[in-house]
């Protein structure tokens, strides 16, 4: 015992497949940035308006305002297809750290009341202001998931004992259900605000402009940055509180600054794209299928997953019903869902 | 045989035990369950003097009996009485069902809408609204749409045996997909069209009728005496799958029984009222707070503590607010109050 090796030192069985099998998983990494990239040029070529692949390409490339097809892709589709990346990958992470940190597979990122904050917020907004621009909702959203947040942390550690998983979930759970009620009575009271709020609740990435998104990056890119390195953390964590203790881990600390990295996460997506659910839920049990248990990779492929997601769901939702189209939101379920079925019949997910 | 089991005795419990059944129970817990049926009792017969038409307790026996006058006997007997007793059953049925899903699945934050019960209903109920303009057979479509969503998830599931975990996220899946295609309805729908659905949505028990009583009281009568017996077994299974198996638990069959049981409650609870929030997810943790672990007398406090939100969440819903609230959009807000309570009590504890 007195004589610590790191384990990666010790040459032995195994040591070879080791190295092997991180090289697959970086290779994988590189695989899964490429179909992003694929995946985001597709998004600026498909679309309720047909247009040719060099239209697309000028319009990056060689933009002329004056021609139509060129000015369609810069102002509807570039915009709509970062948000979607950007979303789709924040939302993911949150739910891989939130599942982390409470050691549920139930636990998705608006477990911690932000997305029913946020839809409050966005309710009061359009009941009490009368707004009815998707760009306009951005600050209520977001400040409405702030507040509950704060809310459920103050909630969950009141009293001795700090805030456990299960009651910082619990009480998340609590302040959803009665920020949902009061939202359900705003809607009661005015017909006009369940007619816009219908559409926002459903969660979409069309009509918003860039400006929306550049309000919410500085929220979003450093937790994304920080989020990277919490792999370790989320392993040991993952070993039961009293184990992580035992290592030396300060688990109170990285369970407040994991969470404050999901707050933040989630109700920048949120604000932006509205209650997009099914994503963060799903996406970290499709990343740990793909590489395993191990956070260190689980966290940046969940982000990949999620972007990837999200984008290819929203260009079905524009080709599928052509010339209408589909919110990402009901496209995401109709697309995650049977993915997500089929991998819980294929492995076994237990933890 | 029984002779030869070593006989433990838990301080504060006691048995039953005759030539049919035995039944042990805690002293306390029991106590609890018949303070609570008292006190749910008293709250019935005081919800049906509240209204417009305000009445004294006297009038309300007397018109119950049958000796009241015909205006009285139609307030009481007619509006007032279903209403209530369908409050009452639909907490219980929630609240045990969500008892149920939680020891099955050995996690706090299962309930019956996660396993897509309350979306399956949703979508059959929407459909029914904006498609077919048709609320006369409402509560079958909910119930059948439940029940189909139900047999789905349970099927997909399947594979040597339905683990929960897998049992979870089929049931998160499924309800996604089915609650998307709820949302395109609602979407895609003139508003007007869409409104009453939405509403629906939010739980309501407003107008309802003798006839609306018999599923839950149905179901009730012959699930919960049926969930009380595997109360003991499931017990047990919160020790693991390995260790109830050692102990000759057969856990695939109970788990089937129970999953059976738990659906049908909610199932029954939907068609009648649409999903109402909280109860399901949230009484369980509520009685385990006051009552301690699962037993036969625990679960029968759940569901009396269900009744009893649920009927004061009416209450609360017709009379509180300037205008008269769906039951679902009030049930959160009477109990999370209690609730926070609840668990600031049981962090200080700690």
């Amino acid at each position: 015992m007195a004589v610590s090796v790191a384990p990666q030192s010790i040459p032995g069985p195994g040591h070879r497949s080791r190295i092997f099998v991180d090289m697959l998983r970086v290779l994988g990494l590189f695989a899964g940035l490429a179909l992003l990239i694929l995946a985001g040029l597709m998004s600026l070529r498909f679309g309720s308006l047909e247009l040719s692949t060099r239209d697309a390409w000028n319009a990056i490339f060689h933009y002329n305002p004056d021609v139509y097809e060129q000015t369609i892709v810069r102002q509807m589709r570039v915009p709509r297809t970062v948000i979607a990346l950007v979303v789709g990958g924040s939302l993911a992470v949150a739910g891989t750290i939130m599942q982390g940190v409470t050691r549920n597979p139930l636990a998705g990122p608006s477990i911690l009341g932000v997305s029913s904050g946020a839809s409050f917020g966005v309710a009061i907004a359009v009941y009490s202001l009368g707004l009815t621009n998707n760009n306009q909702y951005v600050w209520f959203a977001f400040a409405g998931a702030m507040l509950a947040s704060i809310v459920v942390f103050i909630i969950g550690s009141a009293g001795g004992g700090g805030a456990t998983p299960v009651k910082l979930a619990l009480a998340g759970v609590v302040i959803s259900a009665l920020l949902g009620s009061w939202t359900s009575a705003l809607l009661l009271l005015s017909q006009e605000t369940m007619d816009n709020m219908r559409f926002w609740v459903v969660g979409s990435v069309a009509g918003r402009s860039l400006d929306v998104l550049k309000g919410v990056l500085p929220f979003i890119i450093p937790c994304l940055i920080v989020s990277m390195f919490l792999g370790h953390q989320l392993n040991v964590l993952s070993m039961g509180d009293e184990n992580a203790r035992a290592l030396g881990m300060n688990t109170s600390r990285v369970r407040l600054i994991s969470s404050l990295i999901v707050v933040l996460l989630t109700g920048a997506a949120v604000s932006v794209a509205g209650p997009i659910g099914f994503v963060g839920l799903a996406t970290p049990h499709i990343a740990r299928a793909i590489v395993g248990a191990d956070y260190r990779w689980v966290l940046p492929y969940s982000f990949l997953t999620g972007s990837l997601l999200l984008t290819t769901a929203d260009i079905l939702g524009r080709v599928v019903t052509r010339p209408s189209e589909l919110q990402v939101g009901i496209v995401m379920a109709f697309v995650g869902a049977p993915f997500l079925i089929y991998l819980a019949r294929k492995r076994t997910m237990a933890n | 045989m029984s002779e030869n089991v070593i006989r433990y005795h838990r301080p504060g419990h006691r048995t039953i035990r005759n030539r049919w059944f035995a039944y042990r129970f805690n002293i306390r817990v029991l106590g609890i369950a018949l303070l609570s049926a008292a006190i749910l009792a008293a709250l019935m017969i005081w919800a049906v003097t509240l209204g417009t038409i305000n009445l004294s307790m006297r009038e309300v026996i007397d018109a119950t009996l049958g000796h009241g006058t015909a205006r009285t006997e139609l307030v009481v007997n007619t509006l007032r009485w279903p209403r209530i007793i369908s409050a009452v059953l639909i907490g219980f049925c929630l609240a045990v069902s969500g008892l149920i899903f939680q020891g099955i699945a050995r996690n706090p934050l299962v309930s019956p809408d996660i396993i897509g019960i309350d979306a399956g209903a949703s979508m059959a109920a929407v459909f029914w609204i904006v498609v077919r303009h048709d609320t006369s057979q409402l509560p079958m479509a909910a119930f059948c749409g439940a029940v189909i969503t139900a047999a789905a998830i349970y099927l997909l599931s399947w594979r040597d045996g339905v683990v929960p975990n897998r049992l979870i996220l089929v049931g998160i899946g499924m309800a996604a997909i089915v609650s998307a295609a709820t949302s395109y309805l609602l979407v895609k729908f003139p508003i007007e069209q869409v409104r009453p659905a939405i509403v629906w949505q939010m739980g309501s028990i407003y107008g309802s009728t003798w006839s609306d009583l018999v599923a839950p009281l149905v179901a009730i009568v012959i699930l919960v005496p049926l969930a009380i017996i595997f109360m003991e077994p499931l017990r047990s299974m919160q020790m693991g799958d390995v260790v109830s198996r050692s102990l000759g638990i057969p856990i695939e069959r109970v788990r089937l029984i129970l999953i059976v049981i738990g659906c049908g409650l909610a199932a029954v609870s939907v068609a009648v009222a649409g999903p109402v929030g909280f109860v399901a997810l949230m009484v369980p943790h509520m009685a385990r707070m006051i009552a301690g672990p699962h037993s036969g007398s625990v679960m029968i406090f759940t569901g009396l503590l269900g009744g009893i939100l649920v009927l004061l969440s009416d209450v609360a819903a017709q009379f509180a607010f300037p205008i008269s609230l769906p039951v679902g959009v009030v049930t959160s807000a009477v109990g999370a109050p209690y609730f926070l309570y609840l668990l600031y009590r049981s962090n200080q504890r700690n």
